[in-house]
């Protein structure tokens, strides 16, 4: 069994961080030149995080395998990032913002991290706007705001559509600087296959390069991956096609714990699938829902109908009937399942029936087509090259889609796993965000996690590391670990079998969205861990990669990320399984609330709702790799409120 | 539908690369380009055939990863999006479809359709960031900035780095390309500290790249996929021009404990 220890401090909530960074270690500036530390991807979390630990001092190297840092998906976050600055004397505050994220993470979240991560959150928009990151703005010179999904303050700021990329090209810009400075060397192109792990610690990493198949060793005094998360998986999602799971799935097998795997989330509003030849789906931003509002028709018989058609009483705005308080900006689960309920009573809309509408008529009315224009043009153009149609005159269609994984490594409090050396940093870890994740808390995590948290807690671990005493590449555990690299890429190249890459892919994608999707039971599950059981043995024989090994080879890239993925599908299912309970984005069906319960008669939840198990399931499920195909090791750590009382989700 | 594709196929930067013609399979007009291609690859895998290496990554429109030459414009026949955004329904049953990489001589080509743009990356490194240490940022409303220049500089900092400008003009300028990221951080209170060092630094950088001169022909405007507008170039020339009528600044004396 893995020894979990969640190294939370003590004392109040309130001032946990403040006391814990005063406790934690220092290292003395001509110290830290002398520890090497290797980063893992260059999204928000691990450009921030090169570019602060740089800023320190030490010595960093970045590894993407992108053809650029500025590339990776945190690019494509629309929306906003959430802060507590309470700018809009709305009633916002740090308590509230935290008290917002664990209730919206459906209580499945650290209470000490969630309070951390608000606390920060007031950071990161100074330190942005220090950057030069372009965050819009009112007349007066200040700061906008809007207002997103799981909240009732405005503390989303944003960056017309394209938030993540500005704070991606923040970042990037944060990290040339010290590139510029020396301070960063920088591997584009190049893609971690494995952690090398020496006595127990995290001491490097084998990387390949994808222009030329050279396999090369890298040590380090610590290790940190902030390599994003996994819902590629399902094949179809709003991911980036190269968004992969691989150097955490290696990272796993070398023996960190992989944490709540089977949490995911479905955001409500992508663009509906419209073949079988699509590569990936596209995300229309929650911010939509502060002026667009969802509906199907009440009655099936008008689903084909032209929506202008159909009058206001024959409409369904179901999110705003079923859950007055929040509307349209009810939790991204929520809104999900909700459209997924009235798809399947037969009201969807579109050619597949798989659809609702999001309306802007009502706000074009009120506003104006211009300053619809002005707050969301952008996705409006996308909306209309997709799918050719012109959502000022009619309405989107919409339909829930894979979107985030809140799974992901195990780490403590100080984002170290529990394989000590080895750092986890935003999506790739499990921390903040429960069950569920609440929209523009993605970028706060990514930039909390690369700007504030670990540079704060990595010199902990460090103090307690001799400088200049990292084992040499030339070590076993090296060529081990190297030899391991080799073995595998070989193993692909010579199988020489029927199925190519993107043929299992698809296989495995259709198996996850069918069992362990919006919505999963154990005679699903079990089935889906048979079925991907005989995946894994297929692909182990029968793969087909084209192309050579020591060339530009997208073939063989892309091989190796699948077989990864088909494993973790395996986990994801096992721990969906394992969890006899519903919570946020997790729905099991046999546990949801019906009519039998009072909770239901007292209006605070619907019907179909998720209904949890506290007392059997408030808790991490951190899993151990034990071999492939083997039962993996369920590890437990006790999720222990002191502050929030876990109660009943209510956005009524 | 169906087309016909003439591709450039070029197994490496020193082997000769020529033009090869396939068949599509059929084709639903609403996949996008790249599905297209992706359709096309399975096909030649499954017959035993290299698939063509092409970039590509969020398939949105933002990353700025996917390049690609389509009858001679990059990013394809329409304004303001790029490849990734193009849909067959753009095309007619039984076009021939030319697909070339982007062609510089400061983005060397890797394989077939993937070219090496780091030379955008190292101008960014030459200078294009305001120098902010983190912790040390002032409380983020404690600066106003007229939301006309903020919206202004959102304009240029839009630029998603893939380096179509270059591909399109005569010249292979990237000037498109660093106007944006000058003018961004030059429109802002924020970057006028450095606002002077950072264009002659990125100017620079830009010819010891390789790159060429800008004529202002605007063929970069008319194919950028964000629709960068040429203004931003003007205004790059202007600071330059005071940049170097200012010289570089004097060191100061040396001295200290």
């Amino acid at each position: 069994m893995a020894t979990l220890k969640s190294n939370i401090p003590s004392g109040p909530l309130a001032t946990k961080w403040e006391n814990h960074k005063f406790s934690s270690k220092l290292i003395n500036p001509a110290n830290k030149r002398k520890y090497k530390i290797v980063v893992v991807g260059a999204g928000l979390a691990g450009a921030s995080a090169s570019a602060t630990l740089a800023e320190l001092g030490y010595e960093v190297h970045n590894f993407v395998f992108h053809d650029s840092p500025r590339r990776a998906h945190s690019i494509a976050a629309q929306g906003g990032i959430n802060a507590a600055k309470n700018y809009q004397n709305d009633g916002d505050s740090v308590h509230r913002l935290f008290y917002d994220t664990i209730k919206g993470g459906d209580f499945r979240a650290r209470e000490a991290n969630v309070h951390r991560l608000a606390e920060v959150s007031v950071n990161i928009i100074d330190q942005c706007a220090a950057q030069g990151v372009p965050f819009a703005r009112e007349y007066g010179g200040l700061l906008d705001n809007r207002s997103f999904g799981g909240a009732q303050v405005s503390r989303t700021f944003y960056a017309r559509g394209q938030t993540g990329q500005q704070l991606l090209l923040g970042a990037y810009s944060a990290l040339n600087k010290m590139i510029a400075a020396g301070g960063v060397k920088s591997y584009t192109h190049s893609e971690m296959l494995d952690l090398v792990v020496v006595d127990g610690q995290a001491k490097g990493i084998i990387v390949r390069n994808l222009q030329t198949g050279e396999i090369t060793r890298h040590n380090a005094d610590a290790v940190v991956l902030a390599t994003g998360g996994y819902g590629n998986v399902f094949n179809l999602s709003t991911y980036a096609r190269g968004a992969n799971v691989t150097a955490p799935w290696r990272a796993y097998k070398r023996g960190a714990c992989f944490g709540n795997p089977c949490y995911t989330q479905i955001h409500p509003t992508c663009i509906p699938v419209s073949g079988d030849y699509q590569s990936k789906l596209t995300l229309m931003s929650e911010s939509l829902r502060n002026d667009g509002r969802i509906w199907v028709p009440k009655r099936k018989e008008d689903c084909g109908k032209e929506p202008s058609s159909i009058p206001e009483d024959a409409r369904d705005y179901y999110l705003e009937r079923m859950y007055p308080g929040f509307g349209n900006l009810a939790p991204r689960d929520i809104a999900s399942r909700a459209a997924k309920y009235v798809c399947d009573e037969g009201r969807g809309v579109g050619p597949t029936g798989l659809g609702v509408y999001l309306d802007f008529s009502a706000s074009i009315k009120r506003l104006g087509e211009d300053k619809v224009r002005e707050r969301y043009g952008n996705l409006f153009d996308i909306y209309h090259e997709i799918t050719n149609e012109n959502a000022y005159q009619t309405p989107m269609r919409i339909f829930p889609a894979v979107h985030y994984t809140m799974g992901g490594l195990w780490v403590d409090y100080n984002l170290m796993s529990n394989v000590p050396g080895l750092f986890v940093l935003g999506e790739a870890n499990f921390s903040d965000h429960g069950a569920n994740r609440l929209g523009a808390s993605a970028l706060m995590q990514g930039l909390a996690d690369g700007y504030f948290v670990l540079p704060a807690t990595i010199a902990t671990y460090l103090a307690g590391v001799k400088p200049d005493q990292r084992p040499k590449a030339e070590s076993a555990a090296f060529n081990e670990a190297e030899q391991s690299v080799r073995g595998g890429v070989q193993k692909m190249m010579s199988l020489k079998g029927k199925r190519t890459p993107g043929h299992f892919h698809k296989e495995l994608g259709k198996i996850m969205w069918e069992y362990c999707g919006m919505a999963r039971n154990q005679a699903g599950l079990e089935k889906a861990i048979q079925l991907l059981g005989s995946l894994r043995e297929e692909y182990a024989k029968n793969l087909h990669v084209m192309g050579e090994s020591n060339d530009w080879n997208q073939s063989l890239e892309q091989a190796g990320r699948v077989g990864d993925f088909i494993e973790l599908g395996e986990l994801m299912c096992r721990d969906a399984l394992m969890r006899e309970e519903s919570c946020g984005g997790h729905f099991r069906e046999e546990y949801q609330y019906t009519t039998a319960d009072q909770e239901v008669r007292d209006n605070i939840v619907n019907p179909g709702d998720v209904k949890r198990r506290d007392d059997k399931f408030a808790f991490v499920a951190a899993w151990e790799y034990t071999g492939t195909g083997k039962t993996p090791t369920l590890n437990q750590e006790p999720l222990v409120y002191e502050e929030v009382k876990m109660s009943t989700r209510s956005y009524k | 539908m169906k087309v016909k594709l003439k591709v450039w196929r070029q197994k490496n930067r020193t082997s000769a690369g020529e033009f090869k013609t396939y068949e599509s399979p059929e084709l639903n007009p609403n996949m996008s380009f790249l599905e297209m291609l992706d359709v096309l690859n399975e096909q030649l895998a499954v017959r035993g055939e290299e698939p063509v290496a092409f970039d590509h990554d969020c398939r949105e429109g933002i990353c700025g990863t996917c390049s690609l030459v389509i009858d001679g414009k990059p990013h394809g026949p329409h304004r303001g999006v790029a490849t990734c955004q193009t849909y067959m329904r753009s095309f007619k049953d039984g076009d021939e479809v030319v697909i070339e990489p982007f062609r510089a001589a400061a983005f060397p080509l890797v394989k077939d359709l993937v070219v090496d743009r780091q030379a955008f990356d190292r101008i960014q490194q030459a200078g294009g960031y305001i120098s902010v240490r983190t912790g040390s940022a002032p409380d983020a409303n404690s600066i106003p900035v007229p939301k006309e220049d903020s919206d202004l500089a959102m304009d240029a900092a839009q630029c998603i780095g893939c380096g179509a400008c270059v591909a399109a003009c005569k010249n292979a300028s990237a000037m498109l390309f660093v106007a944006a990221k000058v003018g961004h951080l030059g429109l802002l209170p924020q970057g006028q500290p450095e606002r002077y060092k950072r264009v002659k630094a990125m100017v620079e950088q830009m010819d010891t790249e390789g790159f060429g001169a800008c004529t202002v022909t605007g063929s970069c405007e008319a194919v950028c996929p964000k629709s960068i507008s040429l203004d931003f170039i003007a205004r790059l020339n202007r600071d330059y021009a005071v940049a170097l009528l200012k010289g570089d600044p004097k060191k100061a004396a040396s001295g200290g404990a």
